[in-house]
């Protein structure tokens, strides 16, 4: 179980509504359902991933967020979750939107593309970051849109949506993010977890 | 047709209405079934047949001595697992195997034709439904079934909503379109243009309309494979000659192919019942029955939704299904939807398409687990 589930898991209260968009293989979904008693969907766009919620016995509809979101009415799920996902569409703010209309909270989560790792490769060997949060090459990789934490942050202020908690993960540790310390987190965190509404 | 022996018949004495407002009662349900019921009763599936399936699902059929319909999907450890579950079929009310239907004789001992009436897939499932009481089944476990079986599966859980714990219709559509009823009106008019069909009143097995049904089987045929998979079977090649011949006879394989459908089809289905069926087909609409909302259909339901298209299916394509997916989704209902990548066409869910089988048995045993 990734820390990060673990985070996202303590943010929802038990027998809630949630949708996990770009749920992958639904070890998130598999982890609420069974330990918090949540009655949760996924959309997944890989087949391959699709088939394996199925067998974990998660009701998982195929499907791309940036088309497939708009079939959900408002606020038809008290939280719905993106981990990891929001830097890979063509257009991270509509999928933003949509997350906030039907979900009545959301939990985005980002690879800190800040992180201290990322500048020093970027830096030091002048050629694109491979980290553990993002492990692939500039030619390969499904990240379209890449932010920091604080770019992040500024943009949901931005649009007028409520941050009720920030957190900033690195390894095993996660905490607080707030305005003063933002600089600071943003250094050092590889991923930020935020709860939002709208 | 209609051989009696080896037909399990369960004759309905309830006045059944139908759509076009004939009242039928004392009528046959020709049915099978396959594993056994448990105590609590809780491991039933219903499976609804396809335009010229039967009851048969698996196993040999014991009137055509050929493999049943779904025997890639129902079996013994199979997707649909009859050592863990109790697989009802029944043959639809206008078909040819033993329900109901055209080559039935009227009150008058006279065989019905076409006087026998326009039956609807609201009908076939009403009448189907009588098959709960007979084996006591309070809620079945399951209803599945691909096409027309789909589109039954999903008026079955609009009509009666509480009695499914989970609903899997396949390959299907809520509304025959255009393009559908196209295809369907080419095979009536094959039919009705033999001058063996005679109206209807075709009675001897020599007499009766096969050239037409053959033509009409042949033409639905292509519509259940795709391009690609036709092209890579088939391709441009010639059967048993070296070179074409000049003439009119099967040159190539495809021609041979189909003409073989075509003629062992007619061996086992009357011309009238295709005429019933497809014309059930073609009027079935299920959100017109709900004022154009098709999510109303399902809005008395807690059933479990799972929904299966396919990549190569362009007569109920993706699409159509994820319109259902899109209705369910709107009114909340628990619905999973995957389409299964295959080139197989509409009848991959006939055929061994492991992504398939595997979802449907993943999502059945899962689902049954939780009960």
């Amino acid at each position: 179980m990734k820390n990060e589930f673990q985070v996202i898991a303590d943010l929802i209260e038990k027998d809630k509504k949630v949708l996990d968009v770009g749920c992958a293989d639904g070890t998130l979904m598999k982890f609420l359902k069974d330990n918090k008693n949540i009655n949760i969907r996924g959309l997944e766009i890989s087949k391959e991933k699709v088939q394996e919620c199925i067998a974990k016995g998660l009701t998982v509809i195929e499907g791309n967020a940036e088309k497939d979101l708009k079939q959900f009415p408002d606020k038809s799920f008290d939280y719905v979750v993106l981990s990891q996902t929001l830097q890979a569409f063509l257009n991270p703010e509509l999928v933003l939107d949509e997350l906030l209309r039907v979900g009545k909270k959301a939990i985005v989560t980002i690879p800190n593309f800040g992180y201290w790792k990322v500048r020093f490769h970027l830096l030091f060997k002048g050629t694109m970051p491979i980290t553990k949060t993002l492990p692939d090459e500039w030619y390969n990789t499904p990240n379209l849109h890449m932010c920091t934490i604080k770019d992040f942050f500024h943009f949901v202020k931005s649009k007028d949506i409520k941050i009720f908690k920030s957190l900033a993960l690195n390894n095993l540790n996660s905490s607080i993010i707030n305005e003063s310390n933002l600089g600071v987190k943003n250094l050092f965190a590889d991923l930020g977890i935020f709860l939002i509404e709208k | 047709m209609n051989t009696e022996k080896n037909i399990k018949t369960l004759i309905v004495k309830k006045p059944l209405k139908l759509d076009c407002g004939k009242i039928i009662n004392d009528f046959p349900i020709a049915y099978e079934t396959y594993g056994s019921l448990n105590s609590k009763k809780d491991n039933a599936i219903l499976v609804f047949h396809a335009l010229t399936g039967d009851q048969f699902v698996t196993g040999i059929n014991p009137v055509t001595n050929k493999e049943g319909w779904w025997s890639y999907a129902v079996g013994p450890d199979k997707a649909i697992d009859t050592n863990k579950y109790f697989v009802i079929c029944s043959n639809v009310i206008g078909g040819c195997m033993g329900s109901y239907g055209p080559s039935h004789k009227d009150p008058d001992q006279k065989i019905f034709g076409t006087n026998f009436p326009v039956i609807t897939i609201n009908d076939m499932v009403n009448a189907q439904y009588n098959l709960l009481d007979h084996f006591g089944i309070d809620k079945l476990f399951s209803i599945t079934g691909g096409s027309m079986g789909g589109m039954q599966v999903l008026q079955f859980i609009s009509n009666f909503p509480d009695k499914s714990k989970t609903v899997i219709p396949i390959a299907t559509t809520s509304s025959h379109s255009a393009q559908n009823i196209a295809f369907n009106e080419l095979g009536r008019q094959a039919i009705t243009a033999d001058s063996n069909w005679k109206d209807g009143n075709y009675t001897s097995n020599d007499t009766n309309p096969g050239k037409g049904l053959a033509v009409a089987r042949m033409a639905a045929h292509i519509t259940y494979l795709s391009k690609k998979g036709l092209q890579e079977k088939f391709g441009r090649k010639l059967q048993e000659r070296e070179d074409l011949k000049f003439g009119f006879d099967a040159d190539f394989q495809i021609e041979s192919y189909l003409r073989y459908q075509g003629s062992v089809f007619v061996d086992r289905f009357d011309a009238n019942s295709y005429l019933y069926i497809t014309r059930a087909m073609d009027y079935f609409d299920l959100a017109k029955q709900f004022n154009g909302n098709l999510s109303d259909a399902f809005i008395n339901t807690n059933a479990k939704f799972f929904i299966i298209s396919f990549t190569s299916d362009w007569l109920y394509p993706t699409q159509e299904n994820k319109d259902i997916v899109i209705a369910l989704n709107s009114i909340g209902a628990d619905v999973g939807f995957v389409e299964i990548k295959s080139d197989k066409g509409h009848d991959s869910f006939l055929l061994d398409v492991p992504d398939f089988l595997n979802a449907l048995k993943n999502f059945l045993d899962k689902s049954y687990e939780e009960n």
